[in-house]
Order: C-alpha cells, then structure tokens, then sequence
C-alpha cells in the first residue's frame, strides 16, 4: 500500500447543474512523502453513441461507432511538480461547469446504444521509476428544470381482445376486460409513475402483472438512423391471480442514471416508453404500450 | 384368685442412661468414618483448583469405600471446573443484560419493538408445523440462463434475461427439495447467518439478494399448514436485514461531535446517509418481483425516517395498497401482517388521521400492545376526547385505555395528567354500570402509581357514584374486584386502612355472601403480606370488624369446609396480633376475641393455645419465678381457658386441651387448677363416645383414648398429690373411670391401659422420678420415699395386675375356639407356619 489518489466530491449525490461550481477535494495519502512530477486534474463530459448490431453489421458496429461527442472538457494543474509529506494532503478543487461552446450539458444517462457521462480525473505524473497515478470519479449532471407549465396528461385504457392488434388466431383469445389509467404520461423524472390497473373480468386466470419501462435510442448518421427499444426494468404489480374489480395500483419509481428527461438532439434522440404486459394462464401475453415524455422540473 | 404382691424394681435413671447411651468416640484425623471420603475430597477439589498440594487425599484414599460422587468431583469435575473458573456466567449475563438494554434502546430509537412478537412468534412457530416434505427454491446465479431453451414463453425470456442482468456476482441457484420441517428451519437459520456475515464483510449487494430470494419463499404455499412458521422464519430474516440497514444509516449520523438523538428529525441525518438511504429505496424499487419487492420495502421503511419527516406515513397507503396486487389470499393476508407489525406506529397516525372513528380506536387499543399504547396515552386521551359519541360510548374507550394502563405504565411525567384527563370524564358517566365498569379499570391504574391520597379520592368517587338509588347492588363484582385491586397494591395495611374511604366502600357491600368474600379477600392478602405481628390499634379495629363479619355469617347451615376456611382466616389475624410485653392487653384481646368468635370452633381453639402460650411465655420472662402480679396473670390465664375449654363441642379437643392447659398450668405454679384441669379431664373420660367422627367417617375412639390416656399418664408422675385427698388420688379416680368405661367386648385395650398404669405406678414408687417440672415438687420429694406411699402404689398394682390376670383367664377360656381357628387357618396353603402353632398350644394349656 504505497500511494493512495483519491477525489471527493463536496455533494454527497454527486449531482450538479449547468452554470454551477463543482468543488471538492483531491486526497493524497501516503507513509512516506511522495515525489511527482505535478498533479492534473480533468473534467471531461461526453456522449457515446454505438449503433446496434441490429441496425448494421456486426464488424461495422465496432468500427463504425459514431465518434463520441464532447461536451465539456478542462484540465487544471493542480500541484506543480514537487513532494508531498507523508499522511494525508487535501487539495481543494473548484470547477464552473460550463458547456463548450454552443453545446448543452446534456443530463447524465447511462444506456445502450447513448451514454452521457461526466467524469473528473486526477493524474498524478511521477518519475519514471514509479508508476503515474490516476484516480477517475463519474459525477452527475442533471439538466436545467424545464420552462414552461407542467401538465399532467392522464390517459384512460381498456384491454379487450378486441383491441388487440397482431393476434394470430383471436378465437383462440380467452374473455377479458382490463380497465386502467395511468395518471401522467408527461412524468416528472423524480416522481414516480403512477396509476391503477382494474381487472374488471377474465377467463383465463392471471399470472402476472407486470410495468416494463422501456429506452428508444435513436442515432442519426449519415445513411439515415437507428433506433432501438430495449428494457431498462421490469416491475411486477400483480403475482397471481388478483380480486376483480379491485384496482392494483401501478407504481414505478424512474431508476437514476438509466433514465433522464426525454432527448432531442440532432445527432441522438432518447425516449422512452412504458409497456403494461399481462401474462394469463396458460401461455398468453397481452402488451399495452404508452410513451412517456419525462421531464425535470 | 391368688393376690400377686407387687414390687416395683428401683431404677438408677442415672446409670441406666449412661449406660445405655453410645459412647463418643473422638474420631483421629486419620481414622476411618464411612461419611468421611465426601467430605475430605470436597476439601481435596478446593486444593486442586487452587493448584495445591493433593496430600489430604491420602487420608481418603485408604478408605476402602470408593464414593461415587466424590470420584465426580475429582477436580475434573464440569461444574467445579466452572466454579474455578468462575466467571463466564457471570460474564455471560452481563453481556446479556447489556445486550438486552441495548435491544431495547433501539426499540425506543425504532419507536415500537417487537417484543409480544418474540412471544408470538413461539407460539407459531410451535403451533403450525408440518410431516410433509418442502423445498427452497433459492436462485442466486445464472445457470437458468443457460438453461433457457426455445420452449420459454416471450415472458420466460425476458425473466431469464433480467435475473442475468441483475445477477453480477456468484451465481448459483439452489433449489433443496424433501426437506424436513427441521431442516428447513435450519436453513433459513443458515441464510439468516450468512446475511450477517455477508453485512459484516460489507457485501451489502449479496446481503440485499438474500433478502429478496427469502422473501421470494413467501409466495409459495405449497405446505399450506407450514405457512405461518415459514413467515415467522422468513420475517425474521426480513426483521435482521431491517436492523442491518436502519443501524447502518443510523451509524453514518453519528459522527465525532455528536450522537443523534432517539428522536431525530429529517434534518439531523447528514447528506451522505441521506444518500445511502436513497441509494437503498432506489435498488429495492427495482426489484422485479413484487412479493420481494414489498416485504424488502416494508423490512427497511423505517429507513424513511432519515428522509423526511412523513415519509413512512405516505408509504403506507401506497404499500397497503400495492398488496392488492397478491393474487394468492393467504400470501396478501400475511404480507398485510407483516406491515401491519413493522409499522405500528405509522399505523397508529393513520387512524388518528381518520379521527372520530371511535370504534377503530377501541380496536386499535384493544389489539396493539399495551406498552404502545400506554407510551401515547395523551395521545390517545386527546383522541377519545375529540370522538364521535354516537357511534360508540367513550366509556368503553376509556375502559380499553385503562386495560392498557394497567398492564402498562405510561411515561412518569404524564401519569398524573392522564389520571386527571381520564377521571374527569369517568367522573361524568351518567350511568351507574358504564361509570363502575370503567372506575373499576382506572383504580388498578391509580393503586399502582399514586399514593393513598388519590385512591382515596377515587374510593370516594365510586361511593358517591354507587350509593344513590343502592346503585351498587348491581355492581358487586366490579366494586369486589376494586377491592381486590386495592389491596393487591396496598400490602402495609396500617397504609390501606388510613385510607379513609376504605371501610366506607366495605360498606356498599351489603349483601352478606358478598360481604363476607370481600372480608376473606382481606384476610387472605393480610396473612400473605403482614410479615411482623402488629398492635396497630387501626388495624386491629378494622380487622376484628372484617373477621366478625366473616363470623356472624356462620349460621346452621354454614358448610364445614366454608367454617374450616374462615377458621383459619381468623387464626391468621389472632396469631398476627401481638401487643408485645403488654401481656394484660394479649389477655383481654384474647377475651374480646373469644366473644366475637364463639361459634368457630377452630378459632376458639386457638385462643386457649395463645392464652397457654401467652401463660409460659410470662413464667419465661420471669425466669420461672412469678411475682405476685404475674401469678395473678397466670392464674388469670389459666382461669380463661378453664371456661373456654366446656363450650368446645369435640370431645379429643377438650380432653386434650385439659390436659394441655392443666400441664401449662403446672408448669406455672398453679397446683390446684392444674388438678381441677386434670379432674375435669377425668370426669370427661366416660363421655367418650364408642365411634368418632373424624374427617366425615365413623371411626372407633379407642386408639385415640389409648393415646391420651398414656399422655394423660406421663403427665400424673409429676403432679403432686392434694394433701387434703388421699394418696395418688387423681390416679385412683382415672382408674375407676377406666374400670367404669364400657370397653368393646373382647377388647384388649383396656388391659393395654392397665399395663401403661403400671409403667406409671412402678415409675411413681422410684426414689426419684425420671423428670420433674422446675419449682414443682413431686411426688418422690413430698413422700421422700414413704413406706406407706410405697404400700399404697404397691396396692394399687396388685389390683391393676389382678385386673390383668383376670383378662387373660377369660382369654385362656376361649382356648379352645382359638385352637380350632388357628388349626383351621393353618389349613389355608400360605398359613402352614400355624400348623407348628396348633401342635404346642395343647401342651401349653396342660402344664
């Protein structure tokens, strides 16, 4: 155990918006005292865009991911090149986050096929006998709240085999009737998504009940674009059976860092969807799909 | 028929007893006793562990008798090991009771503990048991993945996928099938275990998925009738992850400076547990399944706490309601359950936000614990207060409230306010019943907290209550079980009888049966607590007048046990009754005591017993030497149970107690109401009925006439003769009456009689008497030995022994009979010892 880097972030959350002052501290700790050739400290934000296999070859999908776009990038010299004593150093830090240039801090996402991420760097160069340190730390930024009124957009639903599309044999459906709304599809991030599910009738016993959320990339290149829906979570809000006529609330807290508020960009678009999926005995499975627009307000 | 001349043979008392008694043999350190191995290796152990020489061994080991026991205790011995070592008991229960301290600290920080749940929790576990096989299903790991084959439903698929995705540590999946209810105990035992270890090497990710594949467990219900324990077992779990975490968090509040208080707000928990909080709900609102998801949420919801100040608040309606989505009834029931025991507290908000629902509020006191609801009593006074009375009457609220308070002690501070609160509506009720059913809870509460100034203001309340209209002729048992109240929390009765609504409450109680139960509820609890005999004249008064009570209630058709019971009662107070040196006030308490209780016999028994005593404990004090005053006491005494004695009804008893008192009265000088003691013991003799009554069954007297009368007859050596009758007169007089005393034909028992007279008459002709009475002269110093005496007693033997012989003549003429019975008997196969017998008696007869 020789020499340690480390870098707090004064925010417990790690959480920062545009225009504000990311601060914290560098720590050295050592034994002995440390000789380096000078300490660095980056901050760097990007986004990753990778094209799925799906929408071109597989080799391709290596190659020819979209180069990454950087929304923010600074470098401090922290310490010039010297010796630390032995015991623990602190360097405070303070960084403004600003865009470069005309570019927006996009909110911190972790996805598939886009990340956004943000990440802090302590290099510490040493000779050339000792080995360079580097101590990397992801913080978060979340966007701006939005302007503008927040709306609530309720929206009713009922599930009948009727109002099924892309049934193969619909004789073969057993009877239902599905009753719900969902409170909002206009979500605030970091409030969950809320509504009730009736189960009026049905034939067939239930299995399950189940709220998956859903991400849809988009990547626009040259030759068009790509877009992929895949899974973030799946929540269950019935197991079994449940009491008809009874409403099983819907409940789904958004997860940080997997979700943000929905993205329009010119290089990449991310949304999102929420898939009510009701499993009934013996071996169907009835989809209901809602886009979702989420927002921080 | 021939006069025998009798002779008695002149005894040496002395050299007889020296002679018979054993000899003392001093034993040598050395010697052998059989009981002394034990004792010597005892020695030997405490040598050992006190890593000694062992030489006092050899001593023992040459003893050839090897003791079992001290082989035990060869040093090696398991409990003297401990002993030398001593301490881990000790040890052991200290760190015990300071654990237990520590659990109920954090029961106060976690605002309601689970502890009727420790007891419940037995009863369960114990209760629904099983012989049938079950099986755990834990999926740790990602084999299934692996395993998936195209046959999955679109839905299978995706389940697979999100187990690998949220699997990212060892994967492993177990699944134990025919597992004995045993077994299954100890491996959830065993996943318990690992969840501590996992949190303690701060694997909070694998601790976190054992909790959801226990709670997984829950919704299988294959072994319906294991169900319950499985819950228990697997709450549990639930329960120790729910610590883990709230500890944890709790941990990271606390920093050098400052410790955060039991009660903190929202605001002291600092932003990195604040976070670690958030970090907790967020992965647990991920949780894919719902039973996992829900029961995890419910273990750490405490943790809401550190967020804000409503927050548990809020998650209950939502977590109720997200049980809708169970399927299976028994599996939402029980996670109903569950909530309802991690969260009385937020519980116990959400009914106060309902307000006015009286009837819930009944129920709510009625079935949470007592400590919970005794901690809110102002609380809940403030709630009953503020109710609707039209759907149920506060009374009953109030009457929950103090069952809750009398099995619960609320807050110090609070007590007297509640006591206020609570009687100051107690005191409204209109109705005599709803007033008494509520006052008769509330008076536990107030014995147990108050001093006698406030229980006699509640007394006082229930008798201006209870008296109109005789009120409480209806309320007997609520007003006894006052009583019973009171005095179960008053056991100095100088103390309850200083309260001075007490013998006015007695007063309500004026049906008799009543009356007398309340008296005996008394008179039990003053024999049970009244440790130091008393002559607090405040007691003394108050309790002749329960125990009159209890007495005047004796009539005809009084039941023999029902008299036995209140005797003994009785008997209880008089024995605890003492004026100390006043003798005279002993005396004239016993004499009150003899006019109130004349009809319990038992009682007055016990009176002529403490006046006896009373006498000897007199002649002690003066060393055997009455003044002229203590003689006249005695006298006094003696003269009392002289009178006492002709009103008992049972003949033993009279004869006993004359003989008894005449002995005490002996012993105190009192030579002539001795005799008359004794004469009129004799003149009682023919009294004696044939047939007794004891215990309900006719029983022959003449085994209990033997025995007094060989009592009788120990105690005639030493009474000296009047000098104004004749030579051992009162012997003379006892021997007529037994001559005169219709025997049972064919009895032996009177000849029996006459063999113990002459024991008595050779022991009175001896020089001197085998023992004496201090201060008494016997008969052997007041003859001195007289040649007339001596001719006298040896009369009287001739008579007794002629009386003898002539029995066994009549004996001898039967002969014949007897030999035909004994020849018959020896006919019978196990009789053939008779046979011997039958052959030599003829001979016998012949010479």
């Amino acid at each position: 155990m020789g020499t340690a880097l480390d870098i707090k972030i004064k925010r417990a959350n790690k959480v920062y918006h545009a225009g504000e002052v990311l601060s914290g501290v560098v720590v050295i700790s050592s034994k002995d005292s440390v000789q380096h050739q000078g300490v660095s400290l980056t901050m760097e934000g990007t986004v990753n865009l990778q094209l799925s296999a799906k929408s071109v070859g597989v080799f391709e999908a290596f190659y020819n991911s979209v180069k990454p776009i950087q929304i923010i990038n600074s470098t401090i010299e922290m310490v010039k090149p010297g010796k630390f004593p032995s015991g623990k150093t602190e360097i405070p830090f303070e960084f403004p986050l600003h865009a470069k240039g005309n570019k927006v801090l996009y909110e911190t996402y972790h996805g598939v096929f886009v990340n956004i991420q943000y990440t802090l760097r302590c290099d510490m160069r040493r000779s050339l006998l000792a080995k360079d340190l580097t101590k990397t730390c992801e913080f978060i930024v979340h966007s701006a709240p939005q302007k503008g009124k927040f709306t609530p957009s309720p929206v009713d639903f009922t599930i009948t085999p009727e109002t099924l599309q892309n049934v193969k044999e619909r004789a073969l459906l057993p009877k239902f009737l599905l009753r719900g709304h969902l409170n909002s599809t206009n979500c605030v991030i970091t409030q969950p998504l809320t509504g009730e599910l009736v189960v009026e009738s049905s034939e067939a016993a239930i299995r399950s009940v189940e709220l998956q959320l859903v991400r849809v990339e988009t990547c626009g290149c040259a030759e068009g674009y790509a877009r992929d829906a895949t899974e973030i979570q799946n929540i269950q809000i019935a197991d079994g059976d449940v009491c008809r006529g009874l409403s099983v609330p819907i409940y789904m807290v958004f997860p940080r860092l997997f979700t943000c508020p929905t993205l329009e960009t010119t290089n990449f678009k991310v949304e999102f969807e929420v898939n009510i999926v009701v499993l009934l005995h013996p071996d169907h499975l009835i989809t209901e799909n809602f886009p979702l627009k989420l927002c921080r307000i | 028929m021939a006069v025998f001349p009798w002779h008695s043979r002149n005894r040496n008392y002395k050299a007889e007893f020296a002679s018979c008694r054993l000899e003392a043999v001093p034993l040598e350190f050395g010697d052998y006793h059989p009981l002394k191995p034990i004792t010597v290796t005892e020695s030997k152990t405490k040598k050992v562990n006190r890593k000694g020489s062992t030489s006092s061994t050899s001593s023992s080991s040459s003893s050839s008798v090897v003791d079992p026991l001290s082989s035990v205790l060869d040093g090696t011995d398991p409990l003297s090991m401990f002993a030398a070592t001593a301490d881990p008991v000790a040890l052991a229960a200290a760190t015990d009771s300071s654990r237990r301290k520590r659990d109920r600290d954090d029961n106060s920080v976690v605002g309601s503990d689970f502890e009727p749940w420790a007891n419940k929790r037995g009863e369960i576990l114990a209760r629904y048991t099983t012989t049938e096989k079950l099986s755990i299903n834990l999926f740790m790991g990602s084999e299934k993945g692996k395993a998936g084959t195209a046959t999955l439903a679109m839905s299978e698929k995706v389940r697979t996928r999100l187990e690998e995705l949220d699997d990212f540590e060892e994967g492993s999946q177990k699944e134990l099938l025919n597992l004995t209810q045993q077994d299954y105990v100890n491996r959830i035992e065993e996943l318990n275990q690992s969840l501590k270890d996992a949190w303690a090497s701060d694997q909070k990710v694998k601790a976190l998925k054992i909790v959801i594949q226990c709670s997984k467990l829950l919704s299988d219900t294959s072994v319906i009738q294991f169900y319950p324990s499985k819950f228990v077992l697997i709450t549990d779990i639930l329960d120790t992850f729910g610590k883990l975490v709230y500890e944890r968090i709790f941990s990271m509040c606390v920093d050098n400076r400052s410790v955060l208080p039991d009660h903190f707000s929202p605001e002291n928990a600092n932003d990195t547990a604040k976070e670690t909080c958030l970090n907790w709900f967020f992965k647990i609102a991920s949780i894919r399944e719902l039973i996992p998801r829900f029961y995890v949420e419910a273990s750490i919801l405490k943790c809401n706490k550190f967020l804000s100040k409503t927050g548990i608040s809020e998650c209950l309606p939502r977590l109720t309601c997200m049980i809708r989505g169970i399927g299976d009834p028994l599996v939402s029931v029980y996670a109903r359950a569950y909530l309802c025991r991690a969260l009385l507290t937020e519980m116990m908000e959400r009914c106060k936000k309902l307000g006015n629902n009286a009837l819930l509020l009944n129920s709510v006191m009625s079935a949470f614990r007592a400590e919970f609801i005794a901690t809110r009593s102002m609380d809940f006074i403030g709630m009953i207060k503020e109710c609707d009375e039209s759907g149920f009457p506060k009374h009953l609220l109030f009457r929950s409230l103090g069952l809750n308070l009398a099995l619960a002690d609320p807050p110090e501070s609070d007590r007297l306010q509640i006591l206020n609160e609570a009687w100051k509506v107690i005191t409204k009720l209109k109705n005599p019943q709803d007033y008494i059913n509520c006052a008769e809870v509330w008076v536990e509460y107030t014995c147990k907290h108050f001093t006698k100034r406030e229980v006699n203001t509640v007394l006082a309340d229930v008798i201006k209550h209870m008296t109109p209209d005789r009120a409480f002729e209806d309320s007997y048992p609520q007003l006894q079980l006052i009583i019973k109240k009171v005095i179960a929390h008053f056991h100095d009765f100088s103390v309850l009888f200083s309260v001075e609504k007490f013998l006015p409450f007695l007063d309500m109680f004026q049906k008799e049966s009543v009356r007398v139960e309340v008296c005996k509820c008394i008179m039990d609890a003053f024999i049970k607590h009244q440790q130091e005999p008393t002559k607090d004249p405040v007691i003394l008064n108050a309790l002749l007048h329960v125990c009159k009570t209890m007495h005047d209630s004796v009539n005809a058709l009084t039941l023999e046990d029902e008299k036995r019971m209140l005797s003994y009662l009785i008997n209880g107070f008089i024995k605890m009754v003492s004026f100390g040196r006043d003798f005279e006030q002993q005396l004239s308490f016993y004499v009150e005591s003899r006019s109130m209780f004349c009809n319990l016999e038992p009682v007055l028994v016990q009176l002529i017993h403490s006046v006896n005593r009373l006498a000897m404990e007199t002649r002690k004090l003066m060393k055997g030497n009455h003044s002229r005053k203590t003689a006249a006491f005695v006298r006094a005494c003696v003269a009392y149970c002289f009178i006492t004695i002709p009103s008992l009804a049972g003949i033993f008893t009279r004869l006993n107690l004359y003989l008894h008192s005449g002995q005490v009265a002996l012993a105190n000088q009192c030579l002539s109401q001795a005799d008359a003691f004794f004469k009129a013991a004799i003149s009682l003799i023919p009294e004696v009925p044939k047939m007794i009554n004891i215990d309900g069954k006719m029983r022959p007297s003449e085994s209990f006439l033997l025995e007094f009368l060989c009592n009788f007859f120990s105690t005639l050596l030493i009474v000296p003769d009047h000098p104004e009758h004749g030579v051992l007169f009162l012997v003379r007089e006892l021997l007529n009456v037994i001559q005169d005393y219709t025997w049972e034909d064919n009895s032996d028992e009177k000849i029996r009689i006459y063999t113990c007279v002459l024991h008595l008459l050779s022991a009175m002709s001896q020089e001197t008497y085998l023992y004496h009475i201090d201060k008494v002269d016997s008969n052997d110093s007041l003859y001195g030995g007289d040649s007339k005496f001596l001719a006298e007693n040896n009369k009287l033997c001739e008579t007794v022994m002629a009386q003898i012989l002539e029995h066994l003549k009549t004996l001898a003429k039967d002969e014949v009979k007897t030999l035909e019975y004994i020849k018959k008997q020896s006919k019978q196969p196990d009789m053939t010892h008779l046979t011997e017998l039958a052959l030599r008696l003829p001979l016998q007869t012949r010479t």
